[in-house]
């Protein structure tokens, strides 16, 4: 099932006497296709839990709308809407078991779309089994460990074939370990069923390595959307650029004079094409390359042997952060007895703003 | 080591004193009394002991009347309040708007003197010579003939007395539930909608086994409490209930304090067969609830 | 599946289900003031009007104050105010010391048998008041103590419910403290007094109030033990006046007797409201 957003809006009334209303979600529009898993991702208090539940219904939007496929949805009641809803801490019902927790919607539907018992237990069946379940089924949910739980949540939301799966915030109740182990459950589960899923997040490394596409999310505004990796290659803006990336990327004060990038009085990149301005430059960890003589001079401060590759650390007055992050290839070999370093930069990973956060492009 | 102990109890002294003179040895005492066979107060005597108290306690016909009154005001009003209870505290968590003030309403009756409030309702339901009273006339909308609530036939002052033990217990139920409501996360009940079920259904599979610890001790707090039915009696119908025939258990007891200069015993006989008959009732509640109630 | 139909089905369906709600609630809540608006209503009402009334009206145009100079005039009311302020008064403030001295021991202090007795304390907790009503009354009398106030207030100062409150609070409050005062030389009574009660406060306040509702509402006990007006309650004394006083020939007077006993409570009510509710959720019960 496509979903549209045409213009969403809501505002919240501001809490208490004299209190200013708050834009939970301001004007988004996009469109999520046809069986893709998509990741609303975002920093805390970005609207994207405001978005999911307007999706769901059990928010109506102040302004806007939203299409299921052709359906203008916008002020359907949620029970109406088909969509299946897993809750960040899953809210299965306590004193039923997991059996019953999954019947529940079934046995929800009423008139011509009733079911019979059999019926039902053998959509539940199927539904525990495609979350590996299907040995809890006499259980409490008190009686389970988290990642269990989680997929009973799972099972309950997708027993009644929703035409969206929505998750908010699915992973965040589980430790390390599960959470990696759940995230590729949760793409293996969502391809077997085909359903467009929509998931919420503010773990962006969650996001990218499961989704389809990614909306990332800042105080309610759309900042951009895309495949993971080309969002992080190709950010719109300051803010989805150091949103997304760990370690995250370097971001230093700089200038374009004369066609050449300057951070502090060293040239580092030519930028055919940029006029003449302050900017702010963030380099991507991976974009440095060692090289004796390089563009770009540091202090160096330490080096941390990681096996796979290194990790350079050095300071720069103009670095915005106390350390710059690069990775190196480990073959690269670097001169710990000289207080300085210097790299050659990869220009596809140079990334420049002009002075409201937006991309300038070279 | 012994003067920090001596110290703890210092500090008990006050409460352990006025608890053992007003209440433990009491409750010790009550049970002696009871099986003193017709110890009268005035003249400081008995005839032995045994279960003559007892006997002659269940054998009195006022004891009787007070027994048969006070059952029929447990099963009417108990269902009825903790149904009512349920059916307001619900409609009340269901709304936002002007909530504070019916909830500052419903518990008026809480702090205000069941005696004095119980004239009003008196007043209320009475059917005097020069006026048949306010429910009367509203009865009279509907086409029915006047009816003495008070003075008249004992159904007539049964549903008095029901309504108004309703009326006066209700505010403490309603706020108990009130916030038991408020305690069940939202996100079962919007787990509930999204999943599409109706109203009925999430009241009867989520709301009420969830608060359902909470029904349970308004259940059992509303047996104890109105088995113990007194002063609403009073206030409607007057300190001199047996004529009324509108005695209850409790009401039986202190009268066998005040007749004939005081019998403690057959009082205490009295009080006993109620404390039983409560206890009885309150264990059937506990069993039943093992089935129904779930504790998280 | 047509959509509009159905959110505009599913619009008038919440609509008439909230209508419902508010008329239920609406409803009830008239049911409730009815009663206090009748009685402000009568004692407004001359006692001519009163009886002159075949069908009740449901407003008066000549409102009196009338009643309220016979009720006070006709019997002691003002007598049975001043016995209720000072019953309440002297239990509430005996109930505290004795409530805050054994929640202090039982929270605080560490001796044998503390656990022991607490649970006696909870087990007293259960016992209904009519089982240790009849000897109170045998002692009271033999005490020669009917018709004092000595014999109204002792018995009814212990509540081992507001002890419990109040030791759960207290125990609330992190070890830390203790020692700290104890380190500083702070002797136990100065602590309880200097920090304990004062972080405690709203519990107290809550205790207090709970125990004045009690008190001022309280009929069993001083109906028992008094025969003499002047020790009259009002809860006594507006029997009284219905039994054999004014209350038979003089309705709006009756009333405003009434209205003048409900009166303090309703006004501590609306100043405390949130306490008291908050407490009265947390486990008080009536009677």
């Amino acid at each position: 099932m496509k979903v549209t957003l045409e213009n969403l809006t809501k505002v919240f009334p501001g809490r208490g006497k004299g209190a200013k209303e708050v834009i939970a979600v301001n004007d988004f529009s996009f469109e999520i296709p046809d069986g893709k898993l998509i990741g609303l991702l975002g920093p805390s208090g970005c609207g994207k839990s405001t978005m999911l539940n307007l999706l769901s219904g059990l928010l109506t939007p102040t302004k806007g709308k939203i299409f299921f496929g052709e359906d203008d949805v916008t002020a359907l009641p949620p029970e109406h809407r088909g969509v299946g809803l897993v809750f960040q801490n899953y809210a299965l019902y306590p004193h039923l078991t997991v059996r019953q927790n999954i019947l529940f919607p079934l046995q929800n539907r009423k008139g011509k779309d009733k079911l019979t018992k059999p019926q039902m237990e053998e959509m539940a069946l199927e539904a525990a089994k495609l979350v590996q379940i299907e040995s809890l089924m006499h259980r409490k949910p008190s009686e389970l460990s988290g990642g269990q739980q989680q997929r009973v949540a799972i099972a309950r939301a997708l027993v009644k074939m929703p035409r969206i799966l929505l998750l908010d915030e699915p992973l965040s109740n589980l430790d390390a370990r599960l959470r990696l182990q759940t995230r590729e459950e949760l793409r293996r589960i969502q391809r077997a069923t085909g359903i467009t899923t929509v998931f919420v997040t503010h773990d962006q490394e969650e996001a990218m390595s499961i989704c389809d596409e990614i909306v990332v999310m800042k105080e309610g505004l759309l900042q951009q959307m895309g495949e993971p990796q080309q969002v992080y290659d190709d950010p719109a803006n300051h803010f989805v650029a150091s949103f997304l990336g760990t370690p995250p990327i370097n971001q230093f004060a700089g200038t374009v004079k004369g066609g050449k990038l300057y951070i502090g009085d060293q040239a580092v990149l030519p930028v055919p094409g940029v006029s003449d301005q302050a900017v702010t430059v963030g380099i991507r960890p991976e974009g440095f390359v060692l090289q004796e003589n390089g563009a770009f001079t540091c202090q160096l401060k330490a080096v941390e042997v990681m096996g796979r590759d290194i990790t350079v650390l050095s300071t720069h007055e103009a670095c915005t952060a106390p350390a710059i992050r690069s990775i190196i290839t480990a073959e690269s070999r670097v001169d710990t007895a000289k207080p300085t370093v210097s790299f050659d930069l990869k220009p596809h990973k140079v990334l420049l703003f002009d002075e409201n956060g937006e991309r300038i492009r070279f | 080591m012994e003067k920090r102990n001596l110290k703890g109890w210092l500090y008990l002294l006050p409460a352990i004193l006025f608890l053992g003179v007003f209440m433990v040895y009491p409750l010790i005492d009550v049970f002696i009394y009871s099986f003193e066979e017709g110890y009268n107060s005035a003249a400081q005597t008995s005839f032995g002991t045994g279960l003559y108290n007892y006997g002659k306690v269940l054998r009195d016909p006022y004891f009787l009347q007070a027994l048969k009154n006070t059952l029929i005001l447990v099963l009417i009003t108990v269902p009825v309040s903790t149904g009512l209870a349920l059916l307001i505290s619900v409609g009340l968590s269901s709304i936002q708007k002007v909530r504070n003030l019916y909830q500052t309403v419903y518990f008026l009756p809480y702090v205000t003197n069941t005696l004095a409030v119980g004239m009003v309702f008196m007043i209320l339901f009475k059917k005097t010579e020069y006026s048949d009273g306010l429910v009367n006339m509203i009865l009279s909308w509907f086409g029915v003939g006047a009816i003495d609530f008070i003075d008249g036939h004992y159904w007539a002052k049964m549903l008095t007395l029901c309504i108004y033990t309703v009326w006066v217990v209700m505010p403490f139920k309603v706020l108990v539930l009130t916030s038991a409501l408020a305690s069940v996360k939202q996100d079962y009940y919007n787990a509930a909608r999204v999943d599409g079920t109706s109203r009925l259904r999430i009241f009867t599979r989520i709301t009420l086994p969830m608060i359902s610890p909470t029904v349970f001790y308004l259940v059992i707090t509303g047996f104890i409490g109105a088995f113990k039915a007194y002063s609403d009696a009073v206030a409607l119908f007057g300190t001199e209930l047996n004529v009324a025939g509108m005695n209850t258990i409790v009401g039986y007891i202190y009268d066998q304090l005040y007749s004939g200069g005081g019998y403690p015993s057959y009082a205490s006989a009295a009080a006993i067969i109620l404390f039983a008959i409560v206890l009885t009732i309150t264990c059937i509640n506990l069993l039943v609830s093992r089935k129904h109630v779930h504790y998280s | 599946m047509d959509y509009a139909k159905l959110t505009q089905k599913a619009r008038l369906r919440s609509r008439v289900i909230k209508g419902i709600t508010y008329t239920l609630l609406t409803v009830w809540g008239i049911f409730v003031l009815f009663p206090f608006y009748w009685m402000l209503l009568t004692s407004l009402k001359s006692q001519g009007a009163y009886y002159s009334e075949t069908v009740p009206a449901f407003i008066t145009l000549n409102p009196t104050l009338e009643n309220f100079k016979t009720a006070f005039t006709g019997v002691n009311l003002g007598r049975y105010f001043l016995n209720t302020a000072i019953f309440t008064l002297v239990t509430t403030a005996i109930m505290l010391v004795v409530t805050v001295l054994a929640a202090f021991g039982f929270s605080r202090l560490q001796f044998r048998g503390k656990n022991l007795v607490f649970t006696l304390f909870l087990a007293l907790m259960m016992i209904p008041s009519e089982l240790v009503v009849i000897t109170n009354f045998v002692t009271v009398t033999n005490l020669d103590l009917r018709n004092t106030f000595t014999g109204l207030i002792l018995p009814s100062v212990t509540s081992v419910f507001y002890i419990y409150l109040l030791k759960e609070n207290f125990s609330q409050i992190p070890d830390e403290l203790y020692y700290a005062a104890k380190v500083d030389g702070t002797s136990d009574f100065k602590y309880l007094w200097k920090v304990m009660v004062p972080i405690c406060k709203p519990t107290i306040v809550t205790v207090t109030i709970l125990k004045v509702i009690e008190c001022w509402n309280s009929f069993v006990w001083p109906r028992l033990i008094t025969t003499d007006p002047d020790y009259f309650l009002v809860s006594g004394g507006i029997q009284q006046i219905r039994e054999s006083g004014f209350g038979r020939d003089n309705v709006p007077a009756m009333m405003a007797a009434v209205v003048a006993i409900s009166a303090p409570l309703i006004v501590l009510f609306l100043i405390f409201r949130k306490k008291i509710m908050e407490g009265v959720a947390r486990g008080g019960t009536k009677g």
